[in-house]
């Protein structure tokens, strides 16, 4: 399936899977779902039928309150069954609206807690430089995410030490959780504070699959951290969705849910 | 403590090489040689404690067993979210090491007591939570945690108590060890300050002619609910001593424990500060001293306890 597929998947699995569940954060996994689906569509080396293979690339997802893509992508991706993902944030169910690894192959990290998975990915990071290997590790962050300082010192620890095998992409949609990121706390000049830690930044559209591809599967020539910066849309998908703090709470049910669902069928 | 911790986890990254200690810019003069001898096992991580300990939990993940190192409450409570989220909950073989329980930075102030790790650390779950008593188990506990799995904390001490193990002594985590005999009284003590609890036992024999029966709790999760509930049974009065506050730590432990299992001391008794926050000024013993520690304290606190009265 090409990558443009999966990200209509998941985007059709996760209005779903919120919906059912009554859930959050549809705008953020609709923000995400394009990088997601170029990473999971070809960019990372991972093996369903081997979900702890010792050569594959790490994914951690560190804004886990959008979960329900990454449940998505790695059903989509054979990692579990597809039908699984209808018990999302329902009782008993082993998929949490926060993303976590127990009881789901392929999940790296659980997450939930924003600023946790830079570091964890850079000590993975370092692990491989250690042992001389060549797997990646790729860490997906929101851009709301960047205001927690333990970001920052990953940031530095990771251009200290050279950390070549470390991608960082930042789901840039603009919008944090009470309102627009430059009103709570400006991340500008981000991809120049990026650069000035000492990484490699690339800017692209998040949305754009062709430009994703060659932005997320080059490493740097100059041996250094990558950084991708993902300009996104927040609700990408779903016009009445997009650029608005409401789809981070508001759960899509009845007619909202067929409206979307259409628009994302026809995308 | 720190030296027998240092010497030990030197000897024992020469065998294992997945062994890794992480610094977080803290050591200096006690390193050097580990640095040296094993650059590939070593990592300064600078001022930054949460990412030493996510750090931690990413090599651990990929195979290594991880020290984190720093002082006071700066590797625990500074990070409590990384050892819970990120170490715990993915049962990662990290071992959190604090040099500087209790008092024993005193002079530096309340910024630099670690006075509530062990209640804090002990409810994260999955976690094994150990305080020696001296160097013997300081170096017993350092190999033991390398063999342990999951995600550890080690409380070392600038205090220690003197040797007390015999040759054939076995250290096991979550077994208490009983390094006196006594009939009237159990002292159950975790940390250096098993010394205090050394001296007040002493003089409850000497001068008072009570017997002690002394129990180094060096691991505070797992406790040991049978040496405990034994102590209860068989000498009536039990009294805790950590230095650390009474909430929730090793005297917490222990009343927890044994009323869940409806073994009921006589006689129970928490030592331990109760005064909040350490905000005097002064070393190990005079903090001891001024907050109730010290083994004058102990002493009236079992005389008390057995209905005696001082000088009786």
């Amino acid at each position: 399936m090409d990558s443009r597929e999966l990200a209509r998947r998941i985007r059709k699995h996760a209005l779903r899977m919120t919906s059912i569940g009554r859930s959050g954060h549809i705008g953020a996994v609709l923000s995400m779902a394009d990088i997601v689906a170029v990473l999971y569509g070809g960019v990372l080396r991972v093996d369903p039928k081997q979900p702890r293979w010792a050569d594959r690339d790490r994914f951690i997802l560190s804004k886990g309150h959008a979960g329900a893509g990454i449940y998505a992508a790695l059903a989509e991706s054979g990692f579990f069954p597809v039908s699984k993902l209808e018990t999302h944030y329902q009782d008993g169910s082993d998929l949490s609206g926060h993303v976590s690894h127990r009881g789901i192959p392929g999940v790296e990290l659980s997450t939930g807690s924003l600023g946790h998975g830079l570091p964890v990915g850079a000590g993975m990071a370092y692990a491989a430089s250690l042992d001389s290997r060549e797997h990646r590790v790729v860490v997906l962050l929101s851009d709301g995410e960047c205001d927690e300082g333990s970001n920052w010192e990953a940031i530095l620890f990771a251009a200290h030490f050279k950390l070549r095998n470390l991608l960082a992409i930042v789901d840039y949609n603009k919008i944090q959780s009470l309102g627009p990121v430059a009103e709570t706390i400006a991340l500008e000049p981000f991809a120049a504070k990026w650069q000035s830690f000492g990484w490699e930044v690339r800017e692209v559209d998040g949305h754009d699959h062709a430009a994703l591809g060659s932005a997320l599967s080059q490493r740097s020539t100059a041996g250094l951290p990558v950084c991708v910066i993902a300009h996104t849309v927040k609700g990408k998908g779903v016009s009445f969705m997009e650029n608005t703090v409401l789809w981070h709470y508001r759960v899509a049910v009845g007619d909202e849910y067929e409206r979307a669902l259409r628009e994302l069928e026809r995308a | 403590m720190r030296t027998a911790f240092i010497e030990e986890l030197s000897e024992l990254a020469g065998a294992d090489p997945r062994i890794l200690l992480i610094t977080g810019d803290l050591g200096f003069g006690v390193f050097e040689d580990f640095a040296h001898r094993y650059p590939r096992q070593f990592l300064n991580a600078g001022v930054a404690e949460q990412n030493m300990t996510g750090l931690a939990t990413g090599l651990a993940l990929e195979g290594r067993i991880v020290f984190t190192y720093s002082i006071g409450n700066f590797p625990t409570l500074r990070c409590l979210e990384q050892i819970r989220n990120d170490a715990c909950y993915h049962d990662a073989n990290v071992k959190v090491v604090c040099i500087g329980g209790g008092f024993s930075y005193g002079p530096l102030g309340f910024s630099h007591h670690a006075t509530e790790d062990i209640a804090i650390l002990r409810s994260l779950p999955g976690i094994t939570v150990v305080s020696p008593g001296d160097e013997w188990e300081v170096r017993q506990a350092t190999r033991a945690l390398v063999s342990t799995p999951g995600t550890c904390y080690l409380r070392l001490d600038k205090s220690k108590a003197p040797p007390t193990h015999l040759p054939h002594d076995r250290f096991r985590i979550g077994v208490a060890r009983r390094v006196r005999e006594g009939t009237h009284l159990t002292i159950a003590a975790t940390g250096g300050i098993l010394e205090v609890a050394l001296e007040a036992a002493e003089e409850l024999a000497t001068r008072h002619d009570l017997q002690t029966r002394l129990l180094s709790v060096h691991t505070a999760k797992p406790l040991d609910a049978a040496a405990l509930a034994a102590a209860a049974r068989e000498t009536g009065a039990l009294i805790t001593l950590e230095e650390h506050t009474v909430d929730g730590g090793l005297g917490g432990a222990v009343a927890e424990c044994l009323l869940e299992l409806g073994v009921v001391p006589r006689a129970f008794r928490r030592i331990g500060l109760r005064a909040g926050f350490s905000s005097a000024v002064g070393g190990q013993s005079y903090l001891r001293a001024r907050y109730g520690l010290d083994r004058k304290s102990v002493v009236e606190t079992a005389l008390d306890l057995l209905g005696k009265k001082q000088g009786e």
